[in-house]
Formats: structure tokens, C-alpha cells, sequence
């Protein structure tokens, strides 16, 4: 039940097919920015990656050991919980299933932990199994700092913010802990199709 | 807290329309009327969703620029020329209209006067509104708490607030503009974009640790914010909040 809005007839010009568009979002052609605080810049030779918690040993990859990871290049659409969606867009990264092979854990939650202390929370069955990368280059061109450069969370199935940037690595975690904009009025799980943007949506 | 986020879904409600303000060119103040609105802190925005006759709909997210005032809210909406809903709420919308809204949300990039200060404000163009929000909480609660508001515009007519400005400095507020495009004769003001001197003219310095906002198109946010760490500000303290050039 919806009040119509007299003379609005929007624009409807995009020519994408709606049934990738989700309820809510538009189409943009650029890729707008959406970040708490400053650009953190961390020289390569100081970034790591870790995957801790509920690990039988921690583990932890310098820069060079993890661009020497296999990676794989996905065309996915995503879509920001400010309302844009970009469709087709084209990333490399390392899928999180290599990054987990072979440690074995009882987890069911995962922490993505980022520059600046930034978090978000998601079950790890969302970041296995094909579904998520830590991606390091967009439209073939190192990832820029902005977008979240050296590497950053992409779980495309999931709003953006879930998809952290500057990711330094993965909590494995018995128990949800919500996340940085989980705690500022956002979704616990964020799915765009359900459109859950903010708390009790 | 984020209020009334956490008493369950925000749900989509009637907003009337009840006064339509010039600011600019560009720029309209919308003050709407929402009956039960439960309140709002300053930096807050709500979801603004649009429906043609059809059933279309388009939704966008606008900061809003008001104190809390009973069931009354302000949006201030710049006009973006390619854009799909900004041309309709500035162009368009009239007192006794009615769209619907839902809100308010986010509990980051606020402010309220129990925070105290130094607070340094920073907005390019109409990334004024959220930090407006701030400085007439600020001027509501009698605080005269050690703030600075230095304001990117293109020219002197672009300045979004500009008499309001003038009356609510002093008391602790110093309001620095800075024109980037054009100036009118005889100013003696900043005639540049924001850079690390002019931010550190503006103060206060990393010393005293003021809260840091900071909102604009992307591009000045990028500059001021990672001018801001340069000049030894804990990046901590420096919240954010950007729009893009789609927007609309």
C-alpha cells in the first residue's frame, strides 16, 4: 500500500533486465565510495592476512604469499546498501575456500576484521563455497585504495558493507559478534534480495 | 543507541509536505510533517521512496537537516541534473504533497551535545546538512562547546545556510568559508579548495583532539580526511560520510 507520489514518473532508462536490480536499488555506472573514516594507505611489505579464532593454529600470509595463491577473475553485480547496484562488475581475488583449505574448525561464524578497527559479521556458510574472495584487482587494475585497495572482502551475494575493505583477515567464530555497522543501526545478515538494510528489516 | 531503530522495523510513513525553502539555485529545503516521528540525532538520514502512478518506485537516502522538532523534519536536497529523484523533490514537490519516508538511520556519523567538543566540521557543498543538524543541536541545547565549521562552496550564492550561518556563529562556533569557483568583489576570504593549511588555520589542532566530520562528494572527502591524519589527527576521530556523483 503505497502513496503515489503526484508527477513522478522516474527515469526507467537502464535498459537492465530488472530481475537483477533488488527492491530498493538503482543502477549506477560509477563506483561510488562508502567509508566510515579516512583512506588508511599500508605499505605492502607491513599488510598481512590472518585467519585466527577458532583455528587448530592460526595462520597468516605476508603480501607476496598470498598474490602467490592461486586467484580466479569473477564478473559479479553488487549492490550497496546506500541504494546503488552495479551489475557485471569484473574483480580477481583469492577465493576464502583457498585460503581455508585444509584447517579444520567447528566455526559457524566469521569476523572479517579491516584497517581502522572496522568489522562485519556473517556465517561462514556465506563466504565458502565459492561465494567469496579477497579480491585485489577490479577491471583489471589494482584495486584503489578508495574501493578498498590492496585487497578487500567481495561476498557480492550480501550488501557491500559486508564486503569489508582493506580486509586484513577472518575471525572463525562459535557465536555471532555483529560488526561495526551492525552496531550502528544495519542488518545483522544483509541480504539485498530481502532487502535487509537496517535493523528489524 | 540509534533510537527507535532498535524498537523494531522502520517502517514507510506518509510525509506531507508542509514548507518548501529556496536555499540555492540548486538546493531546496523540504520540511515535511510525519505524524508519531520518534525523533532523530543529528547526522541521521532516512530512506525517501518515490511511487509513479504505475507502482514504480525509487528510493534514495537523504541526511536530514533539522534539530529535533516534534513531528517536523527538514531534508535539504541539491539538485542533481541527471538524476532520477533529486530533480522531482526540488523542482516538483509542493506544500500539501505527500511521499513516503522511513527513518531516521545510522548511528555513526552523529553528534549529539552530551559529546562535547572541539568539534571541527567540514562540508563540501550540500554535505553541509548533516553537520547543519549538529550545530543547531548544538545551538538548541545552549552548548557552546568549542566547535569550527569551515564550508567548501563554489560561490558565494552556492553557500547553502548562509544567514543561519551568520546567526548561530559566535558562542563558541567559528564558521570559515572557503569559495572555490568565483568570489565577490572585495572578498578577502578563502578563494581555494580545503588543504592541510587551511585546515590547520581552522583548527583545532591533533593536540586537543577535536571530533572530526567530515561530508562531501568523494573526491573532497578523500582530500580532507587524509589531510586530516597528515597533519596528526587521530584517524579514530575522523568520521565520514561521502555521496557520490550519481546520487540523484
Amino acid at each position: 500500500m503505497s502513496i503515489v507520489s503526484r508527477g513522478f514518473r522516474g527515469r526507467r532508462d537502464d535498459g537492465a533486465d530488472p530481475a537483477r536490480i533488488p527492491p530498493g536499488q538503482y543502477l549506477t555506472s560509477d563506483f561510488p565510495v562508502l567509508s566510515a573514516g579516512p583512506t588508511p594507505h599500508t605499505p605492502l611489505e607491513e599488510w598481512t592476512f590472518s585467519i585466527v579464532g577458532e583455528v587448530d593454529e592460526p595462520r597468516s600470509w605476508s603480501w607476496e604469499e598470498f598474490r602467490a595463491l592461486p586467484s580466479e577473475e569473477v564478473t559479479v553485480d553488487i549492490h550497496c546498501v546506500t541504494k546503488w547496484s552495479k551489475l557485471d562488475t569484473v574483480w580477481e581475488g583469492v577465493s576464502v575456500d583457498t585460503l581455508l583449505e585444509g584447517i579444520d574448525t567447528t566455526a559457524e561464524y566469521v569476523l572479517e576484521f579491516a584497517e581502522g578497527g572496522y568489522t562485519t559479521n556473517l556465517p561462514l556458510e556465506d563466504v565458502t563455497g565459492g561465494k567469496a574472495w579477497i579480491a585485489f584487482a577490479f577491471d583489471g587494475e589494482a584495486l584503489a585504495p578508495e574501493h578498498g585497495g590492496p585487497a578487500r572482502m567481495l561476498v557480492p551475494h550480501l550488501y557491500f558493507w559486508k564486503s569489508a575493505k582493506w580486509v586484513r583477515g577472518l575471525e572463525l567464530r562459535a557465536t555471532d559478534e555483529p560488526g561495526f555497522w551492525e552496531t550502528n543501526g544495519y542488518h545483522d545478515y544483509g541480504d539485498p534480495w530481502r532487502e535487509q538494510r537496517y535493523w528489524g528489516d | 543507541m540509534a533510537g527507535a531503530a532498535l524498537l523494531g522495523r522502520l517502517t514507510w510513513q506518509p510525509a506531507e509536505v508542509v514548507e518548501v525553502v529556496t536555499e540555492t539555485d540548486r538546493v531546496r529545503t523540504l520540511a515535511f510533517d510525519v505524524p508519531g516521528w520518534p525523533g532523530h540525532r543529528a547526522g541521521q538520514h532516512v530512506d525517501v521512496r518515490l511511487t509513479a502512478e504505475d507502482g514504480y518506485r525509487a528510493e534514495r537516502s537523504y541526511s536530514i537537516g533539522s534539530a529535533p522538532d516534534g513531528s517536523r523534519i527538514e531534508l535539504t536536497v541539491e539538485r542533481i541534473e541527471d538524476g532520477e529523484v533529486s530533480p522531482y523533490l526540488t523542482d516538483e514537490l509542493r506544500p500539501g504533497d505527500t511521499i513516503e519516508l522511513r527513518g531516521p538511520v545510522g548511528g555513526y556519523f552523529v553528534w549529539e551535545p552530551a559529546l562535547g567538543g572541539p568539534l571541527l566540521l567540514v562540508a563540501g557543498g550540500s554535505g553541509i546538512v548533516p553537520l547543519m543538524a549538529m550545530l543547531r543541536v548544538r545551538a538548541a541545547a545552549g552548548s557552546n562547546a568549542d566547535a569550527r565549521l569551515l564550508v567548501s562552496s563554489r560561490s558565494w550564492d552556492d553557500v547553502i545556510y548562509r544567514e543561519e550561518l551568520d546567526r548561530l556563529s559566535g558562542n563558541g562556533l567559528r564558521v570559515v568559508h572557503t569559495l572555490t569557483r568565483s568570489q565577490p568583489p572585495g572578498w578577502t576570504g578563502h578563494a581555494r579548495r580545503v588543504d592541510a593549511e587551511m585546515l590547520a588555520e581552522v583548527g583545532p589542532g591533533p593536540a586537543e583532539r577535536p571530533r572530526a566530520y567530515v561530508c562531501g562528494p568523494t573526491p573532497f572527502v578523500e582530500i580532507v580526511a587524509g589531510a586530516l591524519v597528515g597533519l596528526g589527527h587521530d584517524p579514530v576521530a575522523i568520521k565520514t560520510e561521502r555521496f557520490g556523483p550519481t546520487g540523484g
